[in-house]
């Protein structure tokens, strides 16, 4: 994949290297030749720059239909006034840098965003994205660069709001080092293949941090999810690699870190899921590999359905967690072996760091409550505790081969 | 004087007392007998108010006591068993009794009588039992009332102590007070007592002075005509 | 009445067990303050002790004091005083002894660590709350087993029996209603039954007010909303006046018929 990536960047280069030898500055200020960025915009050729200064430019439907880099100096702010978009892109490899993007219409009927996107290999960098309805919004814009924006929105509700970064329809995008706030959802991707979302920080979205719908084979790696709806939902996709996220404090009433929703064989590697309402939820996931994960004081560190086949779940960390595991199933059809797991009570006779009774990550209770939901009530009732004790001396009613065989001793060093 | 009327009293199946009438005479000493569980003690606690008669009138001064509980400002009752809050002192619980008890009192002379002075400022859950019952004493005779209720008062007390009760008593007498007595201590009733009311199983046997008590038996000595009563009873 | 209290206070007060009581507080408090990652865990923590143990030490400690008590109870009836004043001055001074164990125990560690600043300050208030109520529902009715028990092995049977019904086998019973039942929509029925378990409807308001709520999902959702309106505040505090009052009524009015 990073060969790949590498070759892209240096076709970038030559073509824009082509460009160069007529290539000319179109400068903007209140005192240039160009007061306004659309006028400079309208009139750059293929392969110019127009280099912005600091200033307010109140403009709005800033339509680039040519190659062209738009560069602001000591980020200059487009004000769009909060009627329409701000700047639509319609050309391959154009570069958007340095700017400060600032209220974007909202509109129940069109996606207006601070930067629509519908050309290919453009790049979309440093900006600034304040009081946006969508912030970055690409379509068809396959190898497009997304890198360090800070986009924040104004979204109250659901409905009435967009998403920060926003791509349809695309292959081979990257996000990196975006930072993403107060919107519908801080990354949603649908029908994105082969794309790369990493080192970024999603917050204080109202429904998901990161979102997947009918996108395969991404990667999304050390993002950080904290205080969204719901950290990352993943649905209808395949081949996900998420590695090295921290999900943290997706609490509410219906929130939890990771949403895996009719997924195939991806990966879920040395994530921290801490102090979410549940970890991972999953429903029709398949063949996932859950492994060297830390689980910390969630309510449900795992919600796995009985709709959910050959997971594996391996060498992760399970402390301080309300419930372990909860599953609605019968029987069994995961592998869950050789985790830690910080109220396994067990021994280690022969000290091989394993211990020699199995455990049982399903609680009665835990069961018994997504049987019956009212029974959650119960939480934290001494009777449960009873239950829970009864169940694990003489087990009975939760899944059948659900049991971790060989429970270790001591928390990884993960 | 206290009075008491037609009495009865049922403990679930078992009778205690059955038509007891019984007159305490102003100013004189009177000791109640009966074997145990002849309904003594029972007998005592219906005039305190502890023990609600089934049937039956309680009257003391001509008052009768259903339910009241001010009249017993003038009787000192000094009960069998002396248990006390074990974290209290001694000297905290006169006061505490005091403070209940808005009444002349006289504990200093009692304290001094028995020789409590060193003890007072002791958890009263360090005492021994002797001492528990000299502060008992003092904490209920302590309020000079009309009436003094004794229910087994010398139980613990040692020869010294005992004397003392002894003279406290008859000056309590002199001063005329009206004073029951209950004991298994014959020679105490013939110390102190001058009535007698003998109780068996719930009834009033006899009721009068010693003397005429003893013109019911043979022997001319308390103790064998008692004993003489109770082979006769169990015989009928 | 207000005598008999303080006596009563003063001497429960320097007994060994509320001593045990009140250190027992202070250590588990600041163990659980300084030792648990954060406020809210250890506020559950100390939830799941104040919901068992308070019921459980008021119970046995006040049948046990009561038997204690007894002669002297007998000699303070002898004296000119009501036998109402007697009961209820008793009474009071086990629970607000008890309840003193509790608050200091609690207060003092949560003071340093600077409760006052913090935003869970209204739940501090609302573990001390329920903790005093409990403390007094579970004294008055250790006194009304006692008083009508005789004997004290009956007595403290009983007691027992009644804190393990309480603590326990009503929960199991409730999730036997709620498993029977699952086909009904038992939201309202099951706010209902926890009314009328103190502990429950303790260990509800707690958890209602702390992090952990978020668990609850939709029944607690429903659950919030009544506890967190008005009515809902005022009926379940009254529910656990009731219950801390209706105990020690009966107690007053039992007494005053009893034979002793």
């Amino acid at each position: 994949m990073k060969i790949f990536y590498l070759s892209i960047f240096t076709l970038f280069l030559i073509k824009s290297a082509t460009y160069q030898s007529k290539a000319h500055i179109l400068k903007v200020c209140a005192s240039c030749n160009y007061t306004t960025i659309t006028g400079a915009v309208r009139d750059a050729k293929a392969g110019d720059s127009v280099i912005v200064e600091k200033g307010n430019y109140f403009e709005r439907d800033i339509t680039i239909t040519k190659p062209i880099f738009l560069i602001g100096i000591g980020y200059p702010v487009i004000d769009g006034e909060s009627r329409g978009e701000i700047i639509t892109v319609e050309s391959d490899s154009v570069t958007i840098a340095g700017f400060q993007i600032q209220n974007v219409g909202t509109s129940y009927i069109k996606d207006q965003a601070g930067i629509q996107v519908k050309g290919k290999y453009c790049q979309v960098l440093d900006n600034v994205l304040l009081n946006t309805f969508f912030g970055i919004y690409l379509q068809k814009a396959h190898f497009t660069l997304i890198q360090n924006n800070r986009i924040t929105g104004k979204a109250i509700n659901q409905i009435s709001s967009g998403n920060a970064i926003h791509v349809w329809d695309s292959k081979n995008i990257k996000v990196l080092n975006n930072e993403v706030r107060n919107h519908r959802d801080g990354i949603y991707l649908e029908f994105v293949d082969e794309s790369l979302i990493e080192n970024n920080i999603s917050e204080y979205n109202l429904r998901y941090g990161l979102h997947f719908m009918f996108s395969n084979d991404d990667d999304y790696l050390n993002n950080v999810f904290r205080d969204n709806g719901a950290g990352v939902a993943v649905m209808f996709s395949r081949n996900i690699q998420m590695i090295g996220n921290t999900f943290d404090h997706n609490w509410g009433s219906s929130s939890y870190g990771l949403l895996l929703k009719e997924i195939y064989d991806g990966k879920i590697e040395k994530n921290t899921f801490s102090q979410n309402t549940i970890g991972i939820y999953g429903e029709s996931a398949n063949r996932i590999i859950i492994e060297r994960n830390t689980f910390m004081n969630n309510g449900w560190a795992l919600k796995i359905l009985g709709s959910c086949m050959d997971n594996v779940i391996s060498g992760n960390n399970f402390s301080g967690n309300t419930f372990n595991l909860s599953t609605n199933a019968r029987k069994n059809y995961n592998i869950y072996d050789g985790n830690y797991w910080s109220d396994y009570t067990g021994y280690d006779l022969n000290r091989d760091g394993i211990g020699d009774v199995p455990y049982r990550p399903v609680k009665l209770y835990a069961y018994l409550v997504e049987t019956v939901p009212t029974s959650i009530l119960l939480l934290r009732s001494m009777f449960t505790e009873f239950l829970n004790f009864a169940e694990k001396v003489n087990p009975t009613f939760t899944p059948e081969g659900l049991i971790d065989q060989s429970p270790q001793m001591k928390k990884f060093d993960l | 004087m206290i009075q008491l009327l037609n009495l009865y009293k049922n403990f679930g199946k078992t009778r205690v007392l059955e038509d007891v009438n019984v007159l305490l005479k102003e100013g004189r000493i009177t000791a109640v007998l009966g074997p145990n569980g002849s309904g003594k003690t029972t007998l005592i606690k219906t005039i305190l108010g502890l023990v609600k008669a089934d049937k039956g009138q309680v009257k003391v001064s001509d008052l009768v006591i259903n339910g009241c509980w001010e009249y017993r400002k003038d009787i000192d009752y000094l009960s069998q068993i002396a248990r006390f809050p074990d974290n209290l002192k001694v000297v905290e619980l006169i006061n505490m009794i005091k403070d209940f008890r808005p009444q002349e009192t006289r504990e200093n002379y009692l304290i001094d009588l028995f020789e409590l002075r060193p003890s007072l400022g002791k958890k009263l859950g360090e005492l021994s039992g002797g001492t528990r019952q000299k502060v008992n004493i003092v904490v209920t005779l302590m309020f000079d009332s009309k009436y003094l209720i004794l229910d087994e008062p010398t139980v613990g007390l040692d020869p010294v102590a005992l004397l003392r009760l002894k003279d406290f008593i008859r000056d309590e007498r002199k001063r005329g007070k009206t004073i029951l007595i209950t004991t298994h201590i014959i020679n105490l009733v013939n110390e102190l007592a001058e009535d007698i009311i003998f109780l068996l199983e719930g009834k009033v046997y006899f009721q009068g002075t010693i003397e005429e008590m003893i013109k019911l038996g043979k022997s001319d000595d308390l103790e064998r005509v008692i004993a003489e009563i109770l082979t006769n009873g169990k015989e009928g | 009445m207000l005598r008999i209290l303080k006596y009563s206070f003063f001497d429960l007060t320097r007994s060994w067990w509320n001593l045990v009581y009140f250190a027992f507080f202070l250590l588990v408090t600041f163990s659980l303050l300084y030792l648990s990652s954060d406020l809210s865990n250890a506020m559950i923590s100390l939830m799941n002790i104040i919901t068992i143990l308070i019921p459980l030490v008021g119970t046995l400690f006040g049948v046990m004091h009561y038997y204690n008590s007894k002669e002297f109870t007998e000699l303070l009836l002898a004296q000119p005083i009501k036998r109402k004043d007697i009961f209820l001055g008793q009474y009071l001074g086990l629970a607000v002894s008890l309840s003193a164990g509790f608050i200091v125990g609690l207060c003092v560690p949560f003071f340093m660590y600077g409760i006052f600043h913090s935003e869970l300050f209204s739940q501090f208030i609302y573990l001390l709350a329920t903790g005093i109520l409990l403390t007094f529902t579970f004294s008055s009715i250790s006194f009304l087993i006692a008083l009508n028990n005789n004997n004290k092995m009956k007595g403290f049977a009983l007691a027992l029996v009644f804190w393990l019904f309480m603590a326990i086998v009503y929960d199991g019973l409730f999730l036997l209603l709620l498993v029977q039942f699952d086909e009904y929509p038992l939201e309202k029925f099951a706010l209902g039954v926890s009314l009328f378990n103190p502990i429950d409807l303790s260990r509800v308001i707690i958890m209602l007010k702390l992090d952990i709520a978020a668990l609850l999902g939709y029944t607690g959702a429903v659950f919030k909303l009544f506890f967190g309106s008005y009515t809902g505040v005022i009926l379940s505090f009254s529910m656990l006046f009731v219950w801390s009052v209706a105990p020690i009524l009966v107690t007053l009015k039992v007494a005053s018929k009893k034979d002793f």
